[in-house]
């Protein structure tokens, strides 16, 4: 007899628990909105807001890309059912955080972005990974996988890789002095890589 | 020259609610302090106190002076940690007397002043500042001090002397900061001797008619208003004239990215981000950002013939 966590939840129960992640979720962007409206989020709230969103964007995206690794690593398979929903809520957060760039920091003055994107490297690849992601937050749903094939949709979604690299290197340059929260994003990243390398090489020698 | 404009904000004006609750929470720390510490603790430690007998100095016409909590509690001082709210909850301890501040070098009486000899070398006076981060955020601060040239006239500098060196303190006990190697530390500064003797160029020992916490570099620090704010060393120790550019701190570490004058410019993007506008800290909307930091009039003949571009 399997230990609960390792069998997989019925469908009621998995019902819940998406539930539960999806209203978890929105917890962040609940404790900004209070604290922007208490002033809470200390003398610069904008920043705080833009960071923040920036931040749990990159949280989600590596939540959504923990699901394999942890699967490789314990068998445990059922989480990847809610990795959509993580995909999504970091699509959502990185939403959130170029809107707080284009209203709250640029007041929608499109010449200022346009030459920002071509000129900062690290608003060039935090815009080159949000152009990315959108692609695959249009073909999330089950009919886009069909209409475009199992190989093609999962072609297609490889990119979060890439995602995810451009996201902490936006992160990396963004930063004045201080390197450690990008450095914990990057050594994360990193490992998952890592995992899901060691595992092909293990399944397929002669491929590699 | 300076332009000497009447001031159109009266202290009295600027302190009242501001002050009146800052006032407050200084004395909330205090007892809270008195409750956790010795006594002996509590008088050793640097907690705002009223300064009295300054005069309203400012020359200038100053915009709305940022809220006295958002002034303490968003500060770049890597020394007591990396976030901008560490500084506030780490600083607190600073031991800032006694204090002295070694000042030698290329001079005719180099000697050491005790804090005291300092409050009491010239008439202090009530400066209200824009003070404009590399960031590209910005305050506006009533900083309570005196010419740094009141000083520097003291010690007769020598025809030699071209360049005036700040050091700060650096002690690993009360710094937690300095654990990091962020920066060469000591954290180090430099102007031109003329940009010192600038009369803009202040050592403050206070805001909001009150000493400086430590956060804002307690108990004495250097304001530049038309440069960036990392050019105001905060708890200055040491003061050198010397005859050669001397290293400072940012522009060892990234010299593509701070150079030694860092007068704020607009048309000098920071590699990383763009100078042209800045947050007012308190307010929503951006504002454009002024070459000197709106203080052109008075100091830009310091840079006559310089390319700013290149001397950045």
């Amino acid at each position: 007899m399997l230990p609960p966590w390792l069998t997989a939840p019925g469908r009621r129960a998995l019902v819940g628990l998406k539930i539960v992640v999806f209203l978890a979720a929105l917890g962040p962007l609940a404790w900004l909105g209070a604290g922007f409206v208490t002033d809470q989020l200390g003398a610069n709230p904008i920043e705080a807001l833009t960071h923040s969103t920036g931040e749990w964007a990159l949280r989600f995206l590596l939540l959504s890309l923990a699901l394999t690794p942890l699967r490789l690593l314990s068998g445990l398979g059922w989480p990847l059912r809610l990795r959509r929903m993580l995909g999504l809520y970091a699509f959502f957060y990185a939403a959130l955080h170029l809107a707080c760039y284009l209203w709250l920091d640029q007041f929608f003055d499109w010449p200022a972005i346009g030459r920002d994107i071509l000129k900062r490297p690290f608003i060039t690849v935090g815009f080159a990974a949000f152009v990315l992601l959108l692609p695959l937050a249009a073909t999330s749903f089950k009919a886009a996988i069909q209409a475009l094939g199992g190989r093609r949709w999962q072609a297609l979604h490889r990119s979060v890789y890439a995602i995810a690299l451009l996201s902490v290197i936006h992160f990396w340059w963004l930063v004045k002095r201080d390197i450690r929260e990008p450095l914990i994003y990057a050594a994360i990243l990193a490992a998952l890589l890592a995992i899901r390398f060691a595992s092909r090489l293990k399944a397929a020698p002669s491929r590699l | 020259m300076l332009i000497q404009r009447p001031q159109d904000i009266a202290p009295s004006e600027i302190t009242t609610e501001a002050l009146y609750h800052g006032r407050r929470s200084f004395i909330q720390r205090a007892g809270s302090l008195a409750l956790l510490g010795s006594s002996g603790l509590l008088a050793d430690t640097a907690l705002a106190a009223p300064l009295t007998g300054f005069r309203p100095g400012a020359p200038l016409p100053a915009d709305k002076p940022t809220r006295l909590k958002d002034i303490t509690s968003y500060n770049n001082y890597y020394e007591f940690g990396l976030d901008k709210d560490e500084p506030a909850r780490t600083a607190g301890a600073l031991k800032t007397r006694p204090w002295t501040v070694t000042v030698e070098g290329l001079c005719n009486k180099p000697r050491s002043f005790a804090l005291d000899d300092l409050l009491k070398l010239a008439p202090l006076e009530e400066r209200i500042y824009r003070m404009r981060c590399v960031e590209g955020w910005s305050m506006v601060i009533p900083w309570v001090g005196f010419p740094l040239s009141s000083l520097l006239k003291l010690v007769e500098p020598q025809g030699s002397a071209k360049f005036v060196a700040f050091s700060t303190l650096a002690d690993r006990a009360q710094m937690p900061g300095l654990q990091r190697p962020v920066l060469n530390w000591p954290y180090t500064e430099g102007l031109r001797l003329d940009e010192a003797l600038h009369p803009l160029t202040i050592l403050a020992v206070g805001l909001y008619g009150e000493t400086l916490l430590p956060q804002n570099g307690a108990p004495i620090r250097l304001v530049v208003p038309w440069k960036y704010g990392f050019k105001g060393a905060k708890s200055i120790v040491r003061i050198r004239l010397i005859e050669a550019m001397p290293a400072t701190a940012w522009n060892t570490a990234a010299p593509q990215e701070y150079g030694f004058y860092s007068n704020v410019n607009p048309d000098v993007d920071h590699p990383r981000w763009s100078q042209a506008t800045e947050r007012r800290i308190g307010e929503f909307s951006k504002r454009k950002t002024l070459p000197f930091n709106g203080y052109a009039e008075q100091v830009a003949a310091l840079y006559t013939g310089m390319d700013l571009k290149k001397h950045f």
